[in-house]
């Protein structure tokens, strides 16, 4: 494959209003810098969409939710009908509010990948320890923001959604009641809890989430993508100062991740306008019932994306146990880059122990999330305890397991097979 | 360097320059602690909400023995059940299957911190809101139903995660649930209305 070099600066000098702006701001200097000069490992695979999706999904999220919240009216009393009202009397009202709900769960699809190709890959080990740090920052607020944003709906299955969640802080010790009184703004959840979480739904997590993404960004541009090799590109040089290895990102991965969009928007529009509430797992039924706070749905369940941590909530027979160890299954990705001892970080490299440990973890969190929709009740109860433990010995048994498995070699250039 | 003081030789005073920018921002981290306080308190329940959370009087002359009405007090439903004696006595006989049987680390006032958990026997006063997580424990009040064992004396079921309770709201072993349904306070006036959310019929209203 010939060199590639970022293409040359016009040659005639730009005039006018351009001329204007340029002298003025640096367009020409941050793009160069962030798309054409950003040089990406030439070997990324199918896991590396999932980073470019997850911006487009945020940008979808934005301008639906923007414009739901022009016939949104928050409140106990006019929330559900104006969801009504969007859904049968708003001119496509309802396209816009099921590309949002739709999007939520689209979202996670997108995040739980991009997280998984960054355990399978060792993306988390240095130097990008501080990356992987603002990614969960983006995952936890994003947590929020969906926790909120199904608030808001006003169903019965928000009602006792919040509820449960909720009265989880009241099990923190000492404090717990009188926070969570606070947090509700009244003795039950009221008005005041849904007008708040409206606030944060729509302001507070969506500008903590686009900082995230951003400081996110600048920090994966400094250090620099990871690849399918866990190789540093930056160690190989060429004539020109650009890793060997590597290509501007525009055009080769900006043209790559519009075909990963194409095909995302194709199968989010064949949710939006054929499986909108996908039997259940993105929109709940109780939900379509106003709040009622005299009667509890018979099954509650949270949306698909919680339930591997709701499974390990329920799977815990002491309240306080239970819901600590929830939190604990969520904040042990921070750790992430100090429990792997292993010398190498691409699984490609990695011996049995490690494969295994990630397989296990990988088929755990997928039934924990079966199970976290299913009743608490005999067998449901007895396998989330079992897979709750794989799950946390896949992170407390890894700093023994990743630094006694035999690891291979790591060849010295990425593996990269070229099209004729 | 202009701006910096100067002693003597020409030797810039750092302590001085550290100090102050300390002092100052010290100053600056204390009026921004002071100022988070409003919006933090604006959280709390509102004037409104706390009026709104006054108590309730309820007329118990049309509730028949073994039936159970659920008034709302502070967004909270409360379950009051007339107990029939067969109820009453469904209590005794399985205390070694209760995570608090004596009510020792739930919470009620001082004057139903006992076996029945109420002031008056016949009366069950609960919040009917599950210990647990906040869902509402459904009444299951015949013994022995197949969906429960037949070792169930009787009380309630919490359908979200599982949690059970006797007739007088306490809970069983096994139960996700760590401690008894919670009793509000409450006073009789006269012998047939009830006022929840004081601890005396002449009193004002609960802290």
């Amino acid at each position: 494959m010939a060199p590639v070099t970022p293409p040359a600066a016009p040659q005639d000098k730009p005039r006018g209003v351009v001329a204007w702006i340029y002298k003025r701001f640096p367009v020409q200097e941050f793009l160069s810098e962030q798309l054409t000069g950003y040089y990406a490992p030439k070997n990324f695979n199918f896991w590396y969409f999932f980073g470019s999706l997850a911006l487009v999904i945020l940008v979808l999220q934005l301008a639906t939710g923007i414009f739901l919240t022009m016939f949104y009216k928050p409140g106990e009393a006019t929330s559900f009908d104006s969801v009504e009202f969007i859904m049968r009397e708003v001119q496509w009202g309802w396209l816009i509010r099921y590309l949002h709900s739709s999007g939520a769960s689209l979202f996670f699809i997108v995040v739980y990948l991009h997280m998984f190709r960054a355990m399978l890959y060792g993306s988390y080990k240095a130097p990008r320890e501080l990356l992987w740090l603002l990614g969960m920052v983006v995952y936890l607020a994003l947590m929020a923001e969906a926790f909120f944003g199904y608030v808001l709906p006003w169903g019965n299955m928000s009602f006792w959604g919040a509820q449960v969640i909720v009265n989880l802080f009241g099990t923190i010790p000492v404090i717990g009641p009188g926070l969570v009184e606070w947090i509700r703004g009244d003795y039950g959840i009221a008005d005041a809890t849904l007008n708040r979480f409206f606030a944060l739904h729509v302001a507070a997590v969506p500008l903590a989430l686009l900082l995230f993404v951003v400081l996110h960004l600048v920090s994966l541009h400094h250090s620099g993508s990871n690849n399918p090799d866990g190789i540093e590109i930056k160690a190989r040089v060429g004539a020109d100062g650009h890793p060997l290895d590597g290509i501007p990102f525009h055009p080769y991965y900006t043209v790559k991740d519009i075909v990963g969009m194409g095909v995302m928007f194709v199968l989010l529009a064949i949710v939006v306008f054929f499986v909108p509430s996908f039997g259940g797992l993105f929109l709940e039924a109780p939900n379509f019932e106003p709040a009622n706070p005299l009667s509890t749905p018979e099954h509650i369940a949270p949306v698909w994306y919680f339930t591997p941590y709701y499974a390990i909530l329920r799977a815990v027979p002491d309240q306080r146990l239970g819901a600590f160890l929830m939190f604990l299954a969520v904040a042990l990705f921070v750790f992430l880059p100090w429990l792997d001892r292993s010398p190498v970080k691409s699984m490609r490299y990695r011996g049995a122990l490690s494969r295994a440990a990630l397989a296990l973890f990988a088929v755990s969190f997928i039934t924990l999330g079966y199970l976290g929709l299913e009743p608490a009740e005999g067998r449901y109860v007895i396998l989330a305890r079992i897979f709750g433990f794989i799950y946390f010995a896949f992170f407390l048994l890894m700093p023994w397991y990743s630094r006694i498995d035999k690891v291979k070699p790591v060849p010295e250039r990425v593996t990269y097979h070229g099209h004729a | 360097m202009a701006g910096d003081v100067v002693i003597g030789d020409g030797e810039v005073d750092k302590s001085r320059r550290v100090f102050l920018t300390a002092a100052t921002a010290t100053t600056g981290a204390i009026g921004v602690a002071l100022a988070v306080i409003p919006f933090a308190a604006s959280w709390l329940p509102s004037e409104r909400a706390r009026a709104v959370g006054a108590p309730v009087s309820l007329d118990l002359s049309k509730l028949d023995p073994g039936q159970m009405v659920v008034p709302i007090w502070r967004r909270q439903p409360i379950y009051i059940v007339r107990r029939t004696p067969a109820m009453l006595a469904s209590l005794a006989n399985h205390d070694d299957r209760l995570k608090d049987p004596t009510s020792l680390h739930s919470e009620q006032p001082a004057y139903a911190k006992n076996v029945d958990r109420s002031r008056k026997p016949e009366y069950l006063v609960l919040i009917g809101i599950c210990t647990h997580l906040g869902c509402l424990p459904k009444a299951r009040f015949a013994a022995a139903i197949p969906e429960l064992g037949a070792d169930w004396p009787g009380g309630f079921f919490c359908p979200c995660h599982g949690s059970r309770f006797d007739l007088a709201g306490r809970v069983f072993d096994g139960s996700p649930a760590s401690v008894n349904l919670r009793v509000p306070p409450y006073a009789f006036e006269g012998e047939q209305t009830l006022v929840i959310g004081v601890d005396a019929a002449d009193a004002k209203g609960a802290a």
